[in-house]
């Protein structure tokens, strides 16, 4: 219990960030691979670990997974330590990087690497370091977001660098491919697995390290996901009960909504739950209950206290996101918010918001309305991405029914000798998320 | 299932009819496909029971084994395969064509064009189902790591000459028909099912006999009723009136008449063994003869409604033109066939049991690409594919209703015209999204620049009210020629109804992958020196 | 008290005198094929032998086996087995204990006894003896094990369990399929791997009531055929997942108490009934069909048939009703596409409306630039010409 009480988030998280540093910089091993779970600092240990093998002099080269990943990793950098020369690899498509780069002034840009050759970092997609050809390679790599990467598209760039730091979130999508590829199933190189996962089939003596705290996700929040989501490999919320506090000016006018806000505010979590219905995927009522609780959120003044500081931050549109499972369903809400005159609210679906972070998010439960639970919909991931975005509150917006669907799903999956069990499983998660929701349940016919 | 063919389904059960969900046949069929119809012995695994095989739907080739547990009768089966087969796929490869293909040059590392021979047409493997599909993978496997006596006189069983070959043969063919929009081994039951939507599920879809009475039911009978006499009716004797299209059998058939022709021919067999003088075995030999003739006929029994079945098939997929892109598809397939022709030739080891990491990799970049050019090709082709991606918003059709020329910024300027359209479709456009229409038979590419305001309905997302039109404008970018001004007819005119995808429609090639002995640290390294495979081991006694 | 009621009840819903059908691994292992249908669940629940029932209904079930997959598969047992279980031994010992001494002068207690209690009762007190005299292997050749299902006991009989010298017990599965080059059928190992999970769950039963409890490994071991060969071989199988979805599923057949008391007075699914009195006895707990039901339940042709004369979507596949919202029969949707009933601003009916009017439109362009083609056209063979099956 002793330690339990002397837990201290920073304390951890500095020690096991030191531990990275030391393997990476000091090592022997080929690899170091880092599980970051949601808001745990990766990015800001992946921008540490590039800073630090530059000054070391090692030539670094950075594989991030899309193009909005990679141009925020040279803006960080270049917050950093502007005099740091930076090359930013990018495709010969049109708008190929974002052009708040070009004010940057150690950026190179260049669509060919050997334009690029000599600088200390180099930060590219994935996909385009597997066109690079190189007579030496780089001796060191970072490779982001690497369980999001296939093992396919580790194997296009590995032959690039001697040694890399791979960082990544287990708990989020897994990577797919839209044909069947069965046939290596259990296969250490099955090249549509993860990365991270052939990395370690084949070394699995390389060091692995954990960040123990989340410093996202609110106390409220954090046990839930380290509980549902990351079950044998939990972390802890970089605060405490208390330490963030989300207010609004404006009184609740007594509605399902305003009490749904009022809930999340006071506890991190609020469910506002419709009467049950078996609904199309863009469920009209559904949608428009997102849409007004984002109104109401704008509407009623909300400030977030957070971490210390004395000044509450305004609860703009920018701090605000809605999440959806298909994009189907995004585009309606878009449409919707527009409606009600609410603009600059994020709204996308799970995959497009992995990585990023907001005070508070709506969320439309991917189960809502379903006549059918389908293993999409199932996907730990994508519940786990929905409710690890937010910094004070989550509003989850549900029609009844869903524990019913999870209990009516049958469970005949197949199984493929020598594939690791992947662990959640889906049906659990959803049940400890459900579970939890309900304790800040209200109910609402539109 | 997209919406449509869902409410093709729907239909087909209101009208007691399939319904189409294609307008032209999306796969090449060869004008002299080899139809193969086999059966297997339940609970062993590669333990063939007998087969139909050949080009002509009048004369297919009778292969029996009387009794599939006996080692050596097996063989015979599988040389006598051999021999209808190979022929079949021998009569394809000597026909060529001079071609080009893209190679590095091995000195300068630059890449060049090379005269190489492509085959000028292949062959083609017609099984009834999926599951057909999956047993001649396991049929190639089975063989092709035997060991003919000539190969290896040590080997404890050997094979009969050509067997691994055919053994080789059939593992490409099945492995190519993992390649989305391939042709070189096809079930029958899929290619109707990707052409009709029958008032039952896919699962029901798998019975041939089902799928056929749904799609050409008997006149006077509903689909469902003709399908549920296919699927359910049986005999007085308890066998089904239509046997199932393998390779498994009814286990009715197996216990009731099969196990106890085979008991007969086993007593017969033991019999003769045991005859004491020429004319006593003379006797014996009739009736073995005899026994082993009633299970031909059994076993042909249950073969011959599949091959009738498939050829119907065949006929009523022949109804359909063939869509405009099925012959470049075809020319792939015909690459590959000239490819594992000339790994033959060389004399290249047989595939292995399992594919190295790189091999893997791009089997799989090869199958994706290809998917994703499949799509984009069924969807050109076909009215009705395209409507079902405009349905999901991933493509949309409508009049031009103003064209406004307009310049690039640059140096140079180059025509941008503005081609505002009218549409009532709802494509799901992001700021700057590139869209694409043929032109030609070539994509022209445009980019998304803004829905347009009709009256002064602003809209601010890509969606507008059920049942009304919205206008958008759009940027041509290219395929105007090098001039100032665009080249003729190659900017849409006002009047036009046009077609635009969010797709692309040509796929572009993936990144090369090492050579596998450059196999990276993360993948387990380079596999070393490649040590041929050694054969599978085997029973030891003669009879399983 | 209420599990004496519920038995009573149950009994009475079989039928005088007709013995409840025992579950098996397979069949309990089978719940989690379709978990939200009730007829399913009173039917198992009750031991109604559905077999038969669905024969009395006019809809027969097709499963079969065919004798010689049977004589394979006891032929394949029976070497497995060979030699007081050597191989099988040697291949736990390798697969998911190499650490522990090599499998020499195993065990092999003799288990028979009378009736399936007996043979319990046998098993149980082999186990602990094996566990007590830790050190050593011990394989027990079909024990028997008892699961409590709905408050009565289902006896169920593993190929064999193996004892560790570590005195941790692990569940072997031989089954006939091959693997080949290390893989096997998806969907038959799958399988395989919910049977096994209620051997596992039986004996932790059995482990519960020891002290200290031993541990039942969730790691099976799955024996099948080498390739094209008779050699056995061997894989690991993880089975937490099926573990947790029989355990819940379990839990869950207590529902059949509430399904009970729903049905109507007099309620019976005896099969020597008539066949008219079945049906309605039938038709008074809800299914729910779907295609998947064909290969895992022997009253699916029955439901089928019942499913689609109410013209239910789902006859045609569970995915079907996804984008259709509240709509969920033929004729509903039929009329909402064509836009005689429905509500427009329902983006289920729009979608439809859509659909429907760009599917027409696809046909009518498709059918005027080409010479009519399709369907309709198709020269049907000569009639007669191919013998439309038998």
């Amino acid at each position: 219990m002793s330690t339990e009480a002397a837990f201290d988030p920073g304390t951890a998280a500095t020690r096991a960030t030191d531990a990275i540093l030391r393997d990476t910089l000091h090592g022997t091993a080929r690899g170091v691979v880092v599980d970051s779970p949601p808001g745990a600092g990766k990015s800001t240990l992946v921008v540490r670990a590039a800073l630090e093998l530059a000054d070391a002099g090692r030539s670094l080269m950075v594989v991030a997974q899309t193009n909005a990943q990679v141009d925020d990793l040279v803006e960080r950098l270049a917050r950093k330590n502007p005099e740091l020369p930076v090359g930013r690899l990018h495709s010969s498509d049109a708008d190929p990087y974002d052009k708040a780069l070009d004010r940057l002034a150690n950026v190179r840009k260049s669509a060919k690497a050997a334009e690029l050759a000599g600088l200390p970092v180099v930060i590219s997609t994935a996909a385009k370091w597997a066109h690079v050809k190189v007579d030496e390679p780089w001796r060191h790599a970072i490779v982001d977001e690497a369980y999001q990467m296939r093992s396919d598209g580790l194997l296009a760039v590995a032959g690039l660098f001697e040694r890399a730091l791979f960082v990544g979130d287990p708990g989020q999508l897994d990577p797919f491919s839209i044909v069947g590829g069965e046939q290596w199933a259990g296969l250490s190189y099955d090249p549509s697995a993860s990365a991270v996962s052939t990395l370690l089939a084949h070394n699995p003596q390389l060091p692995q390290h954990r960040l123990p705290v989340s410093w996202r996700l609110p106390a409220s929040a954090a046990p839930l996901v380290s509980d549902a989501f990351y079950p044998y490999t939990p972390f802890r919320s970089g605060t405490d009960h208390g330490d963030r506090l989300l207010s609004f000016a404006v009184p609740s006018d007594g509605s399902g909504v305003d009490r749904v806000i009022d809930e999340a505010a006071e506890s991190g979590w609020g469910l506002l739950e419709l009467p049950a219905r078996h609904t199309p995927r863009t469920d009209p009522e559904a949608v428009r209950a997102v849409a007004t609780v984002v109104r109401r959120l704008l509407d009623r003044g909300g400030a977030a206290l957070a971490d210390g500081s004395p000044d509450p931050t305004p609860l703009t549109a920018g701090r605000v996101a809605v999440g959806t499972a298909h994009r189907d369903q995004a585009a309606a809400v878009r449409a919707a918010l527009t409606e009600l005159g609410v603009a600059d609210v994020t709204v996308d679906t799970a995959n497009r918001l992995q990585g990023m972070e907001f005070d508070v998010t709506v969320i439309l439960h991917p189960l809502s309305g379903r006549p059918d639970a389908t293993a999409f919909h199932l996907e730990t991931g994508r519940l786990c991405v929905l409710a690890s975005r937010h910094r004070h509150a989550c509003v989850v917006v549900c029609r009844a029914g869903v524990g019913d669907l999870l209990d009516e799903y049958p469970s005949t999956e197949p199984v493929q000798l020598g594939t690791l069990v992947k662990f959640p499983d889906g049906w659990e998660a959803n049940h400890a998320v459900l579970a939890h929701l309900a304790e800040h349940r209200v109910p609402w016919r539109p | 299932m997209s919406l449509i063919a869902t409410l093709a389904r729907l239909e087909a059960v209101a009208t007691g009819r399939a319904q189409p969900t294609a307008t032209v046949r999306h796969r090449r069929l060869s004008q002299r496909p080899l139809v193969f119809v086999p059966l297997t012995t339940a609970g062993e695994a590669g333990a063939p029971l007998g087969a139909l095989v050949g080009t002509d739907r009048d004369a297919p080739r009778l292969l029996v084994v009387p009794q599939p547990r006996d080692r050596d009768l097996r063989f015979a089966f599988l040389a006598e395969l051999a021999d209808v087969v190979l022929p079949y796929i021998d009569s394809y490869a000597d026909a060529v064509e001079a071609a080009e293909r893209n190679e590095t040059d091995p000195e300068t590392g630059k890449r060049v064009k090379v005269e190489v021979e492509l085959c000028a047409d292949a062959p083609q493997l017609i099984v009834p189902s999926r599951a057909g599909v999956d047993y001649v993978r396991l049929l190639g496997r089975s063989m092709r790591f035997r060991r003919t006596a000539e190969q290896d006189p040590q080997t404890p069983y050997p094979a009969p000459p050509r067997v691994p070959l055919l053994g080789r043969w059939l593992t490409h063919f099945g492995e190519r028909s993992r390649v989305p929009g391939s042709a070189l081994l096809q079930a029958v039951t899929e290619l109707l099912g990707r052409h009709w939507a029958t008032g039952q599920s896919s699962l029901e879809d798998q019975h041939l006999g089902a799928l056929l009475a749904w799609i050409d039911p008997p006149a006077g009978e509903t689909g469902a009723q003709a399908a549920l006499r296919a699927e359910l009716a049986r005999d007085a004797d308890g066998q089904l009136l239509c046997p199932p299209a393998g390779p498994a059998t009814d286990p009715a058939f197996d216990n009731k008449l099969l196990a106890p022709a085979i008991e007969r021919y086993d007593r017969a067999r033991t019999a003769l063994a045991a005859a004491q003088d020429g004319l006593q075995a003379d006797d014996l030999l009739g009736a073995l003869t005899a026994a082993e003739g009633e299970i031909r006929a059994l076993v042909s029994s249950r073969m011959l409604p599949t091959w009738d079945a498939v050829w119907r098939g065949l006929d009523l997929l022949r109804s359909l033109p063939e869509g405009a892109h099925v012959e470049e598809r075809w020319t792939r397939d015909r690459w590959s066939f000239t490819g594992h022709r000339d790994r033959v030739v060389a004399g290249e080891p047989p595939q292995p049991r399992r594919d190295d990491a790189v091999t893997a990799a791009n089997k799989l970049a090869t199958r994706e690409r290809e998917q994703a050019r499949l799509e984009a090709q069924e969807a050109l082709d076909d009215p009705l594919v395209m409507a079902a991606r405009r349905l999901a918003g991933e493509a949309f059709a409508g009049e031009v209703v103003d064209v406004v020329m307009a310049y690039g910024e640059g140096k140079r300027p180059s025509p941008r015209p503005l081609v505002t359209v009218r549409t009532e479709d709802l494509p799901h456009l992001a700021e700057r999204a590139k869209v694409y229409r043929s032109l030609g038979g070539k994509p022209q590419a445009a980019e998304f620049v803004r829905w347009a305001a009709e009256g002064d309905a602003g809209r601010a997302d890509g969606g507008h009210g059920a049942g009304g039109a919205g206008l958008l404008v759009l940027r041509i970018v290219d395929k105007m020629g090098r001039g100032k001004e665009p080249e003729a007819g190659s900017v849409p005119e006002k009047g036009d109804r046009l077609c635009f995808t969010l797709f692309e429609h040509e796929q572009r090639g993936g990144a090369k992958l090492p050579d596998p002995e450059e196999t990276p640290w993360t993948h387990g390294g380079p596999p070393g020196e490649q040590t041929p495979e050694a054969p599978d081991s085997v029973t030891q006694e003669d009879l399983l | 008290m209420r599990g004496t009621a519920l038995r009573q009840r149950l009994a009475e819903l079989r039928g005088p005198d007709v013995p409840a059908k025992a579950l098996d691994a397979r069949a309990l292992a089978a719940l989690a094929a379709n978990p939200g249908c009730k007829r399913r669940a009173i039917l198992d629940g009750a031991g109604v032998d559905k077999a038969a029932l669905a024969g009395a209904l006019g809809s027969p079930s097709a499963f079969g086996q065919s004798q010689f997959a049977l004589t394979r598969g006891n032929a394949f047992e029976a070497k497995v087995k060979a030699d007081g279980g050597a191989e099988l031994l040697r291949l736990v010992h390798e697969r998911l204990d190499p650490a522990a001494r090599p499998p020499v002068d195993a065990a092999v207690p003799e288990l028979s006894a009378i009736g399936p209690e007996g043979r319990t009762a046998r098993t149980a007190l082999a186990l602990r003896e094996a566990t007590a005299a830790a050190g050593g292997w011990t394989l027990l050749d079909h024990p028997m094990l008892a699961l409590d299902v709905a408050g009565s006991a289902a006896f169920l009989e593993p190929d064999a369990v193996v004892v560790h010298p570590d005195g941790s017990w692990t569940v072997v599965e031989i089954k006939s399929f091959p693997m080949l080059d290390g893989s096997a059928d998806p969907a038959k190992v799958g399988a395989a791997a919910r049977q096994a999970a209620v051997y596992v769950l039986a004996l932790e039963e059995v482990a519960a009531r020891l002290d200290p409890a031993p541990r039942v490994r969730h790691r099976v071991l799955l024996v099948c055929p080498k390739d094209f060969s008779n050699l056995p071989t061997a894989s690991a199988v993880d089975v937490r997942k099926q573990r947790a979805v029989t355990s819940r599923q379990l839990a869950r057949l207590t529902r059949i108490q509430d399904i009970a008391d729903a049905l109507p007075e007099g309620a019976c699914f005896s099969p020597e009934l008539p066949a008219e009195q079945l049906t309605a006895a039938v038709e008074s707990v809800a299914a729910s069909y779907a295609p998947e039901c064909l290969a895992a339940c022997e009253l699916a042709f029955h439901c089928r048939d019942r499913s689609r004369a109410a013209g239910a979507v789902t006859s045609l596949g569970r995915s079907v009703r996804a984008e259709l919202g509240a709509l969920t029969t033929v004729e509903d949707v039929l009329a909402a596409a064509r836009g005689e009933t429905g509500d427009p601003r329902d983006p289920a009916v729009a979608a439809l409306r859509r659909a429907a009017g760009l599917r027409a439109e696809a046909l009518e362009a498709a059918a005027g630039a080409e010479p009519p083609a399709g369907l309709w056209s198709v020269p049907t063979p000569a009639a007669g010409a191919v013998p439309a099956c038998r």
